[in-house]
């Protein structure tokens, strides 16, 4: 527990990504089996304690301490397991506490009437450091910064394995994961998993260079489909079971019953997840009140009903189908549909197109008429291939939205940042007014981020904590996706992905946009 | 008890003084000589020489109209008023003030700690009547570790990471000192690097006769030479425009509120050492029980829990919440 402590510490105080992954690895290569598997199962979320409540926890610490100044205490600490551990009045540490693997048995075998004194006897046995980890591997609760991908990339980094070979396998392995480590450290084959439990990696596409690539390439040889602005899933279904994996292999089925219940037919599926009743996808913030959620919201399901447009096929039925060229499978998941009758999934239409000029204009119209985010190319020969190969399909976005935007707050970044002002935040004219419209933090050159932070010192008129007001002067060119209403905001625009596109330095700020002028966006979502 | 020679907002009321007023006094008491409790522009200052000379630093010379120096547990009477000054163990020359009107006894701590601490003055007890004590950390949830654990790690990460710098954020008077010594008393002999608003302090500590060791100008050395060293920097400058010329730092802060992790986290801090030169929530109780008071006024923090607690054990006790005076709330902690 004490080196696991240290860990934990070390993840929630780092704010660098790569030293995250180099402390998880150095754990993972030094622990012996089960315990690094425990771990890293806490850190994956693979793993949590049904009975330990934060209910249960409350009563723990009620018995020791007074509950008036354990609630001016939580008030100010904001943390439950952190308040716990903060407050616990019994100082131990000299004793070694059990084993990771051990405290599952034990919590495990506890019953819930006995759970509180167990849990009491451990944090009193524990250093303030260890009650602190104690409580966030009994609770799952971590806080640190920390997802199941970058744990997986630790492993990878631990061992010299891919990490897509580590995700395509993972969701058939089972906690403490020692025939995994076996193969990351070289002592066996790869865990055999079946393939209908697993996660098959992705093919993904790249970004396509109008000057360049579409000169060389013939629009004989592709195909295109509109790019849906949604999530990237894939649906496993074989033997009575359907999983649901996002594009990162995290298995998100509990959350879409409305789906995985409604898949008729075996074999494995590429498609968008979306939400919208009778096909028509809603505004991907509705999708979003669906996203990172354990179950699903039951009133959600009403008005937020999910489905899959499917665009490939992986497995037909039991059989590996990821070889055949896109044609070849395209007309399986064809026939497939046709076999097998679907209320949830539907197929992505192909668009038809004769030269690369004509499918500018309607990948143009598109996004004035529907606001869809582009259109995707697919090579009619090409076959299933994980990862991000060159050449086979690529995604066209259409162009951005930009708008000349007024600085007006600016903020310091994070790590490497943090001695510069690098987050933005830019509004329109709102009459006499500035009103703000979103934020951005990247998009600017290094060098640029020097004369901004340099222009934000020298032009601030109020600072809050950390933010600093500026006077509106300097004009940014902010690109987005697309812009949505929103109560959220002042202004009532939200902006999906903004980012800095040029820094107007010679522009005055009025001649800047106004909220007028943003209207026309709001039209195309 | 009826304490009528001293009012709420630490009036003195048979001499006319002011116990470390927010505003110019004709006769101001001076604890100690944090921003919050030392100002500027009083008429007559008494205080401990070494708070005397911290203020001259601080404020110029003449930043008071008169001294009047008043060494430790030298009593002066004034008309009916005895007061003497106790070592309160914050920082040097911190001084608690008793005053004794009439055989009745009254204690401002002013900032103190129990704690060990060869830069401060150990801190003494005196009994009292009424006993008036600073709250910085006056929640149960501050129970504050060892300080030479916590020096410890800080040697322990300086020796895992010798690419980079360490910076620890210290607020420039008493924490920044005390931070030297503990390194010094834990083996640690290499040269530290002061950014400049360290530097006039830590002189004077030297001068008043405390061992802080080799000590170096930031600016002495390149950007590669402060690889593997210790830098000690106000807590504002550590993620300001000046820590660029440090490399890949690892950024420390020294203070009681790096008790709370999710804290230090969200502000950036990579490092947090819990270094505190104030009593932890044990010591305040603990503190309050010896001085035997039946009476207890809480001021400077959270006054909430320290009252409820105070009348829980059956004593008098009642908030100041005297003016917020504090230089932003984690000020000198």
């Amino acid at each position: 527990m004490r080196r696991f402590a240290q860990l934990m510490e070390l993840l929630a105080l780092t704010p660098s990504r790569n030293r995250k992954i180099e402390a998880m690895a150095e754990y993972f290569g030094e622990t012996p089996d089960p315990d690094r598997g425990i771990a890293l199962a806490i850190l994956t979320g693979a793993l949590t304690f049904k009975n330990v409540k934060p209910a249960i926890l409350r009563d723990v610490v009620l018995a020791e301490v007074d509950p008036h100044l354990f609630a001016l205490s939580y008030d100010y600490v904001g943390d439950l397991g952190e308040t716990i551990a903060l407050i616990w009045p019994h100082h131990g540490g000299i004793e070694p506490l059990p084993s990771l693997s051990d405290l599952v048995e034990l919590f495990n075998m506890t019953s819930k009437a006995e759970l509180p004194r167990l849990i009491g006897s451990l944090l009193t046995r524990a250093s303030i450091n260890e009650r602190w980890a104690l409580v966030k591997f009994a609770t799952g609760a971590l806080r640190i910064g920390v997802n199941a991908r970058l744990a997986k990339t630790a492993l990878a980094e631990m061992s010299g394995k891919e990490l897509q070979d580590i995700e395509e396998v993972w969701n058939g392995l089972t906690v403490p994961y020692t025939s995994l480590f076996d193969w990351l450290e070289g002592r066996t084959e790869r865990p055999d998993i079946d393939h209908t439990a697993r996660f098959h990696p992705l093919m993904l596409s790249n970004p396509i260079d109008e000057e360049k690539d579409l000169k060389v390439i013939d629009p004989r040889d592709w195909v295109a489909e509109w790019k849906w602005d949604g999530i990237r899933v894939q649906i496993i279904a074989a033997k009575g079971r359907v999983s649901m994996f996002s594009r990162t292999g995290d298995d998100i089925a509990a959350a879409f019953p409305d789906i995985v219940d409604n898949v008729f037919g075996d074999g494995v599926l590429d498609g968008e997840l979306l939400v919208g009743p009778d096909f028509e996808p809603l505004p991907f913030n509705d999708l979003q009140q669906r996203l990172n959620r354990k179950v699903a919201v039951a009133k959600h399901l009403q008005t937020f009903p999910a489905f899959v447009r499917v665009y490939d096929m992986l497995f037909q039925g039991g059989t590996d189908i990821r070889s055949l060229p896109w044609t070849e499978r395209r007309e399986r998941l064809e026939a497939w549909f046709g076999d097998h009758k679907q209320t949830r999934l539907d197929l992505s239409p192909i668009v038809p197109f004769e030269g690369w000029d004509q499918l500018a204009e309607i990948r143009r119209r598109g996004a004035a008429e529907h606001g869809h985010e582009g259109v995707m190319l697919k090579l009619r020969s090409s076959p299933y291939v994980p990862g991000r190969p060159k050449g086979l399909w690529y995604k066209w976005k259409r162009d951005p939205n930009v708008v000349d935007a007024i600085l007006m707050y600016a903020q310091r970044g994070h790590g490497k940042r943090s001695s510069f002002y690098s987050d933005y935040t830019f509004g329109v004219w709102k009459g006499n007014e500035i009103v703000p419209i979103g934020k951005a933090y990247f998009g600017f050159t290094d060098e640029e981020l020097k004369q901004l932070d340099k222009w934000v010192r020298n032009n601030t008129v109020a600072s809050f904590g950390p933010v600093r007001e500026v006077s509106k002067e300097l004009v940014f060119e902010v690109a987005f996706d697309s812009a949505q209403q929103s109560g959220r905001h002042k202004s009532g625009i939200a902006l999906r992905f903004p980012r800095i596109n040029r820094i107007r330095w010679d522009k005055p700020a009025n001649e800047a946009a106004t909220l007028d002028d943003m209207q026309v966006f709001l039209g195309a979502t | 008890m009826p304490t009528p020679f001293l009012d709420r907002d630490l009036h003195v009321r048979p001499i006319d003084a002011y116990i470390d007023p927010p505003v110019p006094r004709a006769r101001a008491i001076i604890t100690h000589g944090h921003a919050d409790h030392a100002r500027s522009g009083h008429g007559v200052v008494l205080a401990t020489p070494d708070t005397i000379a911290i203020m001259k630093v601080r404020y110029g010379e003449d930043c008071a109209g008169q001294f009047q120096p008043l060494e430790f547990n030298t009593p002066l009477v004034v008309d009916d008023v005895t007061i003497t000054l106790k070592p309160a163990g914050h920082i040097l020359g911190s001084a608690q003030v008793l005053l004794e009107h009439r055989g009745q006894r009254a204690v401002f701590t002013g900032d103190y700690k129990r704690l060990p601490d060869r830069t401060a003055q150990p801190f003494e007890l005196a009994a009292c009547d009424l006993f008036i004590t600073e709250a910085t950390f006056g929640l149960p949830v501050f129970q504050h570790p060892h300080p030479q654990d916590e020096v410890a790690r800080l040697l322990r990460s300086v020796v895992s990471f010798p690419d980079r710098a360490h910076v620890i954020g210290c607020y420039a008077l008493g924490k920044a000192q005390r931070m030297i010594a503990l390194l010094r008393d834990a083996g640690y002999d290499a040269p530290i690097y002061l950014h400049g608003a360290m530097i006039r302090l830590c002189e004077l500590y030297v001068e008043r006769g405390i061992d802080l060791g080799v000590l170096k100008h930031s600016l002495e050395a390149t950007k590669a030479e402060l690889a593997g060293q210790i830098v000690i920097a106000p807590p504002s400058a550590i993620k300001d425009r000046w820590s660029r010329r440090l490399p890949d730092p690892v950024l420390a802060v020294a203070s009681g509120w790096m008790s709370v992790k999710q804290r230090a986290r969200q502000s950036g801090v990579e490092l947090p050492l819990v270094i505190s030169d104030h009593c932890d929530w044990n010591e305040l109780n603990q503190t309050i029980a010896e001085t035997g008071a039946g009476k207890v006024w809480v001021t400077h923090g959270r006054e909430d829990a320290l009252v409820y607690q105070c009348r829980k054990n059956g004593l008098e006790a009642e908030p100041l919440n005297i003016q917020a005076y504090e230089e932003g709330e984690e000020g000198d902690a």
